[in-house]
């Protein structure tokens, strides 16, 4: 369970999960994260890349005390959904925080940390997760 | 279109099972809904499953179990809707009955979940998310209701414990029924006392992980009149179905479950009913929060006030909107493949006039039957003949 030697499942995605690069419609402008084939908003097949600054607010958190299994070892980590200054809200760690100060509206910027790990002869995941900014 | 039917439902216990494997509660359940209803045989067969292949390394289950059950070479065949699986094999079996491709029709939702290490299960149970863009993230399944509980919580001024209201109607009602996991009364002080498994979400806000298999038999109104007397009948009246965004970011409304919407209000057109004739909900409260926003959603309360009809009472068996009457998902247990089919049985009891916990003059009936952060969300009206 949880030890893919499949190292393209998860490197197919570092568009995504290592620079934040979601979707534009061509057609009507919306942007979304992940990139999809089909504009959510109006249904155009026409999607281009887009660049997301990595900032945002915290919209609701959690701390997740009793993770699935692959995750334990990390555990009490902090998990909130965000919405980016362009729009779209997406589901991430908070990194870098004391949980007593996460709140509502919380201003958070992107940054590429280690997800998880698998066994010893395992990969190693990385991914974005989200900082209040440093000043 | 032809009339559907139940004449015949069968369950076992819910609860942690060490002696019984996959297909003996299945068998078992399947058997007494066959015994009940007085057939010795089936044209098919539907099985309600989430995740067999993750927590026993079973698939092909509708092979498995028509064949352990001894129904020949019928149809057979798994519907997966994660949570919702259950109440999506009923609503199959019913749109077979009547599409007269078939006249009697079992349908068994059956999980084993407790052959599994329990961080494991709360992986399996997560593959209802969206694998890419929340379970990489490390999220569980309560930690996304978490998330929504934390925001229902703000936007409509509601406290920790006014949400354990549900959990304590749960448990009330679960007393008196047997076949419940927990019979045992609760308070608010259980649910506030109890730990965090992901904040604001506690341990007594959540259902149980669970092993349990229910069933039922649907025929024919005119069919039906060969097998049971007319008290054992219950029709079904309405049924609806729709999907959401798999991921729960994704949502233009965080706190409206829009596929509840859209499939009750299918249900009550085709039962030609509406909420206020309804005399009790069996509805998903997987999650304390998930109670008010199914409430919310199906038009029984207005936005903000899911919470508010816990808070007056009214969710109670003598209140004006009676939920979970025989312990809910909190108490009943939720064994989540199987859940659908335990509402449907309960619901079939409560028209029967035999539950042990009775809605007096109960006539119509609704379960509602969520999978994923409602994502995929079943409504089903069951109406007495």
């Amino acid at each position: 369970m949880g030890r893919p030697m499949q190292v393209a499942r998860y490197w197919r995605h570092f568009k995504e999960k290592y620079r934040l690069i979601g979707g534009k419609c061509k057609s009507c402008g919306h942007v979304h994260f992940p990139k999809r084939p089909v504009c959510p908003e109006c249904g155009s097949q026409e999607v281009e890349e887009f660049q997301f600054s990595g900032k945002g607010k915290v919209v609701s958190w959690t701390i997740v005390r009793n993770p699935p299994s692959g995750y334990e070892y990390y555990k009490p980590y902090p998990i909130a959904l965000i919405q980016l200054e362009e729009g779209p809200v997406i589901l991430a760690q908070l990194t870098d925080v004391d949980p007593e100060e996460i709140d509502f509206g919380m201003e958070v910027e992107m940054v590429t940390r280690k997800v998880r790990e698998f066994e010893e002869d395992g990969i190693i995941l990385y991914g974005y997760k989200f900082r209040p900014p440093i000043k | 279109m032809r009339k559907p039917v139940i004449i015949g439902v069968g369950l076992t216990p819910v609860g942690e099972h060490w002696k019984l494997s996959l297909r003996d509660l299945a068998v078992e359940a399947l058997l007494n809904a066959m015994e009940d209803a007085g057939v010795d045989k089936v044209d098919s067969l539907y099985v309600g499953n989430m995740a067999s292949g993750s927590f026993v390394e079973q698939e092909n289950l509708g092979a498995l179990i028509a064949d352990w059950a001894g129904l020949g070479n019928i149809p057979a065949v798994k519907i997966e809707a994660a949570c919702a699986s259950g109440g999506a094999a009923v609503q199959e079996g019913v749109k077979a009955v009547m599409s007269g491709l078939e006249d009697v029709v079992a349908v068994v939702g059956v999980e084993k979940m407790t052959d599994a290490w329990p961080s494991d299960a709360t992986r399996y149970l997560a593959y209802a998310a969206d694998a890419e863009w929340e379970l990489f993230h490390g999220v569980s399944f309560v930690a996304l209701n978490a998330l929504a509980m934390r925001l229902y919580m703000k936007e409509y001024g509601y406290t920790e414990e006014d949400l354990a209201l549900f959990a304590v109607n749960a448990h009330a009602n679960g007393a008196k029924n047997l076949y419940a996991m927990f019979k045992k009364p609760i308070t608010v002080e259980t649910v506030m006392k109890s730990p965090y498994v992901a904040d604001p979400l506690k341990l007594f806000d959540a259902s149980p992980i669970a092993d349990g298999a229910a069933a039922v038999i649907i025929t024919t109104e005119e069919k039906a009149k060969e097998f049971v007397d007319k008290a054992k009948m219950v029709e079904v009246a309405g049924m609806g179905r729709a999907v959401d965004t798999i991921n729960l970011a994704n949502r233009k409304d965080f706190l409206f479950l829009k596929a509840a919407h859209v499939a009750a209000q299918k249900a009550y057109k085709m039962a030609g009913v509406e909420v206020k004739d309804i005399d009790f909900f069996e509805v998903h409260d997987a999650f304390t929060v998930m109670a008010a926003l199914s409430l919310e959603s199906i038009g029984a309360a207005e936005r903000g006030k899911g919470a508010m009809l816990a808070k007056e009472g009214q969710i109670a068996i003598d209140g004006d909107y009676p939920i979970q009457t025989l312990g809910g998902l909190k108490a009943r247990g939720h064994p989540v493949g199987a859940t659908g089919v335990y509402q449907t049985v309960e619901a079939v009891w409560q028209l029967r006039g035999e539950a042990p916990n009775q809605v007096p003059d109960a006539e119509i009936g609704l379960t509602q039957n969520i999978g994923g952060t409602g994502s995929n969300i079943t409504v089903t009206i069951l109406r007495r003949v």
